[in-house]
Parts: C-alpha cells; sequence; structure tokens
C-alpha cells in the first residue's frame, strides 16, 4: 500500500511541475520542477514513508526505464551507417573527459586540507 | 506453419508485445550479468537493446508497433525523476555542508562533457543538428530530448546519445577511475559515483548503485543536480550564441 501510495504522491508532484512549467512557461521540465517540489515536500513523515518505499523500487530499476528510447537507435540507422563511427567517438571521448574532469575536481577538493 | 505466422502477426502487432519483450529480455540480462559478476561489458541495458532492435529489423516488427507497448516502461522515467529527490533528501546533511565542492565538480563535469561533445561532434565534421543533440548527452534521457529540442537539436537523437552515453560511462568508468588513480575508499566511492552520475546520469547511476551504496547516492544526487543546471543553463547559453 505505501507503494502505491508513493506512486501517486510522485505522479502528483509531477503533475503540479508539468502544470507550473507549461503555465509559467518555464524552462525547466515537468519532472524536474516535481522532483523540487519533492525535495520540500519529503520533510513530511506522510509523503517520506511511502514515498521512500517507492522511489527506492524506481530508482532500483532505473536502467530498465532507459530500453525503449535506447532500441530507437534502429529508426536512425541511415544517419548511423553515415556517421555512426565518428558519433561514437565523439560519445565515447567526451563521456570520459566528463567523467575524468568530475572525479579530479572531487578529489582534489577532498585531498586538499578541509578549507 | 502459416497458423504460427498469423499468430505471430497477431501478437507482434499488439501492445502487450512490447512491453513483454522489454520486461523478459531486460529481466534476462539482468540474470546473466547477475551471473558473470556484473562484469561491465555485461551491462543489462547494452545487450537488451541490442537484443530487442537486432530482433525487431529481423522480424520486420516496426519501432512505433514496439513503442506501443514499450511506452509505458518509458513513461516511469518522469515519475522516476521525481524520485530522485529521495537520494537527494536522504544526503541533505552531506549536501549542506558539501555543497560548494558538489556544485563547483557538477558545473565542471557538465561544462566539460558538453563542451568536449561538441567540439569533436564539429570538428569531426557531423551535420549540425546531430551536434546539437549531442550536447545534452550527459543528461538523463527524457530531460535531454527536451533541452535538445529547446536548442535546435533532434530529441529522439539526443535520447539515443544520452542512452548510448550511460552506457560508455557504465561500461569504462571502472578502467578510467583505475588509470586516474581515484582510490577506493569513502572519499573515493564519493567521487567515483558523482562522477558516474554527472557524465553518465541514470545508466552511470544504476552502475554505481550496484557496486557501492554510497557511489550510488552520490550518483543520483549528481544527477538529479545535472538535470536542474542542464535544463537551466543550457538552453539560456545557446540562446545567447
Amino acid at each position: 500500500m505505501n507503494g502505491l501510495r508513493g506512486l501517486a504522491w510522485l505522479l502528483g508532484l509531477q503533475s503540479v511541475g508539468e502544470l507550473l512549467a507549461r503555465g509559467l512557461s518555464l524552462p525547466f521540465p515537468g519532472p524536474v520542477i516535481g522532483m523540487l517540489l519533492m525535495v520540500i515536500a519529503l520533510r513530511y513523515a506522510p509523503v517520506r514513508v511511502p514515498v521512500a518505499a517507492c522511489a527506492s523500487f524506481l530508482l532500483s530499476h532505473l536502467s530498465l526505464l532507459f530500453v525503449p528510447v535506447g532500441v530507437g537507435v534502429m529508426t536512425h540507422l541511415g544517419l548511423l551507417s553515415q556517421f555512426g563511427v565518428r558519433m561514437l567517438v565523439a560519445i565515447v571521448v567526451s563521456t570520459w573527459v566528463g567523467l575524468a574532469v568530475t572525479a579530479l575536481v572531487l578529489h582534489r577538493l577532498r585531498s586538499a586540507p578541509d578549507a | 506453419m502459416p497458423k504460427f505466422v498469423e499468430l505471430w502477426v497477431y501478437l507482434s502487432a499488439t501492445p502487450l508485445f512490447g512491453l513483454t519483450a522489454t520486461v523478459v529480455v531486460y529481466v534476462l540480462a539482468q540474470a546473466l550479468y547477475a551471473k558473470l559478476g556484473q562484469a561491465p561489458w555485461a551491462n543489462p541495458v547494452l545487450w537488451t537493446v541490442i537484443a530487442i532492435a537486432g530482433g525487431l529489423l529481423a522480424t520486420g516488427v516496426s519501432y512505433p508497433t514496439y513503442f506501443a507497448g514499450a511506452q509505458f516502461i518509458h513513461f516511469l522515467l518522469g515519475p522516476a525523476v521525481v524520485a530522485l529527490a529521495w537520494p537527494l533528501w536522504e544526503r541533505r546533511v552531506e549536501l549542506s555542508q558539501r555543497w560548494r565542492g558538489l556544485l563547483l565538480a557538477a558545473l565542471a563535469g557538465g561544462t566539460a562533457s558538453a563542451v568536449s561533445a561538441l567540439a569533436l561532434g564539429w570538428a569531426l565534421g557531423l551535420p549540425s543538428d546531430v551536434v546539437m543533440s549531442l550536447a545534452p548527452k550527459s543528461v538523463t534521457a527524457p530531460v535531454a530530448m527536451g533541452i535538445a529540442d529547446k536548442i535546435g537539436g533532434i530529441p529522439a537523437l539526443a535520447a539515443v546519445f544520452a542512452v548510448v552515453t550511460g552506457m560508455v560511462g557504465a561500461l569504462s568508468g571502472k578502467y578510467l577511475f583505475q588509470m586516474l588513480k581515484i582510490p577506493v575508499n569513502a572519499a573515493g566511492w564519493m567521487a567515483r559515483g558523482f562522477a558516474l552520475g554527472t557524465a553518465a546520469h541514470g545508466i552511470g547511476a544504476a552502475r554505481a548503485l550496484q557496486v557501492n551504496a554510497d557511489a550510488g547516492a552520490y550518483a543520483g544526487l549528481a544527477l538529479g543536480l545535472q538535470v536542474v543546471l542542464a535544463s537551466l543553463l543550457m538552453p539560456l547559453i545557446f540562446r545567447l550564441f
């Protein structure tokens, strides 16, 4: 029951987020506004307990949710055969750059004496 | 035999088919991944996507037909983004103590990913709408689609780039961190997890979560931060140029 109640909160705040995004033409996607609202709402136990149950379940299977979009790669076979290698090089190298920069910045900050 | 073909034609056209294929193939890929000791190359998203896309192409089922069922899984990405509030809230004490460093790392890492992707795409001579679709690739797929739409990219392509980026991070992160001599201790797990969430969003975070609970929490935090920063800053920056 908690899981279902948690889902109701998640969907509810996502809907509020969508409404705010459309209504005020904000640059954020609706779910992002929902997430920010949820951070505030989690201070209250009646929200927190059910949301914790549902969120942990949803996030532990997060990678499954990317499968439908990932399969969409098959609709871009034309682009892929023409630019596939170049697109892959750009993606792989820039991902490594992003990973390395983030990890090194944090690692340096932690190794430095606390300011 | 014609009976079987008729049945296949019927089943493959119902939404039940896309939904079942997605869940069943993923569960099998997940089991295989566990059996192989969670080796990075056995990544369940990678193999599920290859198996389903290959299967659809081989049997001639179109992507929209598949998506009619798979959309029920796809839809959960929205609530999942809202659910990211949970890892943020769980780490609120650390977050309030370290927010400067984490924000700096998120900005630096996010900028480095986007700028290097744009520069490489441009240098390699990719068409400009493809290059623009590369910019939001470190942001989780549903948000990347929205950003690509705003800055002149192709939303569907941006989503695929985001998924491939996530898989590259999940597959190679471990080796990259070893090369960079990021230690395997509390601070090291924080840096590894946060980097995976920043540069490889949900798929990187899923990998981090499987390897270490702290790394997973920081990955969730980083992914949430990246969503907020990128959806706020990217359309603004591209409007200026």
